[in-house]
């Protein structure tokens, strides 16, 4: 009578509490409700974005319920671990039954339960006896499980197959677990980061993403070269770095990664995912005398000031720019500098890379052109490093074999009665399954079209 | 012809075919059924060549990729994914009443697709984040599983009409399939979508991990499928455990649809890594 035994104890109420499905659906269905706000409000943008969009009153409220980085707020984490209990409680409280019916020798057959499900019924002209000896093969070479019992007017023939398919949806559950575990040791043992490399140069650590702070690395990752190609269309088509990977100043491991293609190393996986043109430090000047065409050369370094040739004043190369916009039209990358002559107010001026001719347009007496400035890029890494990953893909594969079984698959069992009537035998097939109940309808259907058959060859 | 004029041409026959099927489901005429069967057959095989097709053309210009690779692909692989399903049920419960419930989907897929002007139909150059084999197994399971669940939802539709009629009076429903034929066959494309579903996800996260390193973002896409899939984990578990059958499952069911199609469209809306989709 253990389950009427009404229980006080606090760990049997709490038990109980999480072995219901009823929680799983509440839960599962918060969680869908819940996990909507996300998707409309951004996440992890900065607290004037939210103060500006939803005003300081709804922005303190959200910023409490952690609204704006909800997916690892204390009250989702809390749901998803409250749905980890109600799984694990769950299994566990169906498993027993579930092991006793899979690793049972002596499978029980109800045959009231038989006769109250889809059976097939005919008669045939021979005894039971005579129809014993065929009828077993018959049930046995489909089912793995088959045992044949005595009766009063004749037998029974009970039979099975698919217990193991039992197991499919603990497989599933785990998986999920396996997935929350993965997940877990990855947000407390992994890191995500980016750095950017100019080419030629080498980082020894990486910026975290969440934190912004640095964290060091073991080894040097090494840039050694930088290209982007583009389509015709002008869409980026390729990103690929070199990079050379060194501990303790040797060179370990070189690999050209693209993007979907990163370098794997000691645990850590480094990804092309951005780049950009790294800012020229010095540059390489041309002064041409619009009269003459006397061209002279300096190099100069943004923020030095250089004297003019033929004393015409001063000039400062004040900032790059990776695009500047003239009139609408992109320039692309430009030095912007500022002209002071010998008397006269000081003049802000462009000197696009790509359009020499550009500085005619002011029309002194010397047009400014960038004779050659290193044109050096920088690729842009993303870094990170997460332990949880072989549980998690473990988890995956769990999940698909555990659906595949849980739901195409079924424990199947079917009995066959064969009962004397007068002269004849009288025989029902009748059989049950725990899931696809309709496949198991057609499934005694065949069995019973196939012993029919097995009787009509029957001598006697 | 090039691809874009074969599947306009498909969009057609799709159109014509859910005709048809409504047309011999509303004035019972067993005739308009088969001619419904044979102008869906005729429009799979457009709908596979026209498929084929932009796959060569893609090759010709030189960006050779498999058409799954924006919005309009997908919507027309979705379409042919529908009526490939649509057949074998047909064909396995030879009833034409549920192509008058599940083909329109179909058509009105393909006709946006073909049709809306928000929708391009050229054939675009990969970026660089699309270029990986698991964007085939990503967008082919995806939409696997998402033809399931709209089958599931016509279906669900038949239920709740049908389940109206208990005395199998009304003239129309009595021509439907059994309620309970309708409750299984809807269960059983959930659990296949189901599946599918869940394979999506999980060769998205794989190749999110290859492309960006980490498997989940919490970007609205990611999000909205796993809405969808606690949506129809729900389903499941009233099903299995708790029993619920007929119109409280077939109101999850469109509940469940309703959140594919907003994972499919609406997260298009909000900001995120799969503004390709667009």
């Amino acid at each position: 009578m253990k389950n009427n035994k009404v229980s006080s104890n606090p760990v049997d109420g709490l038990w109980k509490f999480f072995a219901s499905v009823k929680l799983t659906v509440m839960l599962l269905l918060t969680l869908a409700v819940t996990s909507i706000i996300g998707t409309v409000i951004p996440q992890n943008e900065n607290p004037a974005a939210y103060i500006h969009e939803y005003g300081q009153f709804l922005y303190r409220i959200f910023k409490l319920l952690n609204i704006f980085d909800m997916y690892h707020s204390w009250w989702f984490q809390f749901l998803i671990f409250f749905l980890t209990i109600n799984i694990v409680v769950c299994s566990i409280e169906r498993l027993s039954a579930t092991w006793k019916t899979v690793f049972t020798k002596t499978p029980s057959f109800d045959i009231v339960r038989f006769k109250n499900s889809f059976k097939e019924e005919f008669f045939d002209n021979h005894s039971p006896e005579e129809l014993k000896s065929g009828f077993l093969p018959v049930v046995s070479k489909s089912f793995g499980y088959a045992r044949i019992e005595e009766t009063e007017k004749g037998f029974v023939i009970f039979a099975e197959k698919g217990r193991w398919t039992r197991f499919g949806v603990y497989g599933v559950h785990l998986s999920v677990i396996l997935l929350l575990i993965g997940g877990l040791i990855g947000s407390f043992f992994g890191f995500e980061g980016s750095v950017n490399i100019p080419e030629g140069e080498s980082v020894k650590s990486i910026i975290l993403r969440n934190t912004g702070k640095e964290e060091p690395l073991d080894f040097e990752i090494q840039c050694v070269d930088f290209s982007v190609s583009f389509y015709e269309s002008g869409t980026p088509k390729e990103y690929r770095s070199k990079l050379i990977i060194l501990e303790n100043g040797k060179p370990v491991i070189q690999k050209e990664i693209i993007v979907n293609d990163p370098l794997r190393y000691r645990g850590i996986n480094i990804f092309q995912s951005s780049y950009g043109n790294v800012r020229p430090e010095k540059v390489d000047l041309n002064f041409t005398n619009r009269e003459t065409g006397m061209i002279y050369r300096k190099n100069a370094a943004i923020g030095e000031e250089i004297d003019l040739p033929e004393a015409q004043g001063k000039f400062v190369i004040r900032e790059y720019t990776s695009s500047f916009n003239f009139r609408g039209h992109n320039l692309g990358e430009a030095f912007l500098g500022i002209l002071t002559p010998p008397n006269g107010d000081p003049a802000e001026l462009v000197i696009p890379i790509n359009y020499p001719s550009f500085d005619k347009m002011r029309k002194d007496d010397l047009i400014i052109s960038v004779e050659s400035s290193k044109r050096r890029y920088y690729t842009g890494l993303q870094v990170t490093k997460d332990p949880g990953v072989p549980l998690v893909y473990a988890g995956f594969i769990l999940m698909i074999l555990g659906c595949l079984v849980a739901f195409f698959t079924s424990h199947q069992k079917i009995c066959v009665e064969v009962v004397k009537k007068g002269g004849k035998s009288r025989v029902m097939v009748a059989g049950i399954a725990n899931k696809n109940k309709m496949g198991m309808q057609a499934r005694t259907q065949r069995i019973s079209k196939l012993l029919s058959e097995k009787a009509g060859i029957l001598k006697g | 012809m090039d691809s874009s004029n074969l599947l306009s041409i498909t969009t057609f026959i799709y159109g014509l075919a859910a005709f048809f099927y409504i047309f011999s489901f509303v004035f019972k005429k067993p005739f308009a059924g088969r001619l419904g069967t044979w102008t869906s057959l005729a429009g799979v095989s457009g709908n596979i060549a026209g498929i084929i097709l932009r796959w060569v053309e893609s090759y010709r210009l030189g960006i050779g990729h498999a058409p799954l690779s924006n919005l309009y692909e997908s919507l027309v692989f979705f379409s042919l994914v529908i009526m490939v399903i649509y057949l074998v049920i047909e064909r396995s419960y030879s009833n034409r009443i549920i192509g008058a419930f599940t083909t329109p989907i179909a058509f009105l897929s393909m006709a946006y697709a073909s049709l809306s002007p928000n929708i391009s139909d050229r054939i675009q150059p990969l970026v660089p984040a699309l270029k990986s084999n698991w964007l085939i197994a990503h967008v082919i399971s995806c939409f696997i599983g998402y033809a399931a669940f709209a089958i599931a939802f016509g279906l669900s539709i038949m239920l709740l009409l049908k389940q109206k009629d208990e005395k199998n009076e009304n003239p129309f429903l009595k021509v439907f399939p059994d309620f309970k034929i309708l409750d299984e066959l809807s269960h059983q494309m959930i659990m296949f979508g189901f599946l599918f579903l869940s394979a999506g996800i999980i060769t998205g996260a794989v190749w999110a991990n290859s492309a960006w390193g980490r498997y989940w973002g919490w970007d609205p896409k990611e999000t909205w499928s796993l809405i969808t899939w606690f949506v129809y984990a729900t389903l499941l578990h009233a099903r299995f455990t708790r029993g619920w059958q007929g119109k409280r499952l077939a109101y999850l069911s469109i509940i469940g649809f309703s959140a594919v199609l907003f994972t499919y469209f609406g997260v298009n809306l909000l900001p995120g890594l799969h503004s390709y989709g667009q």
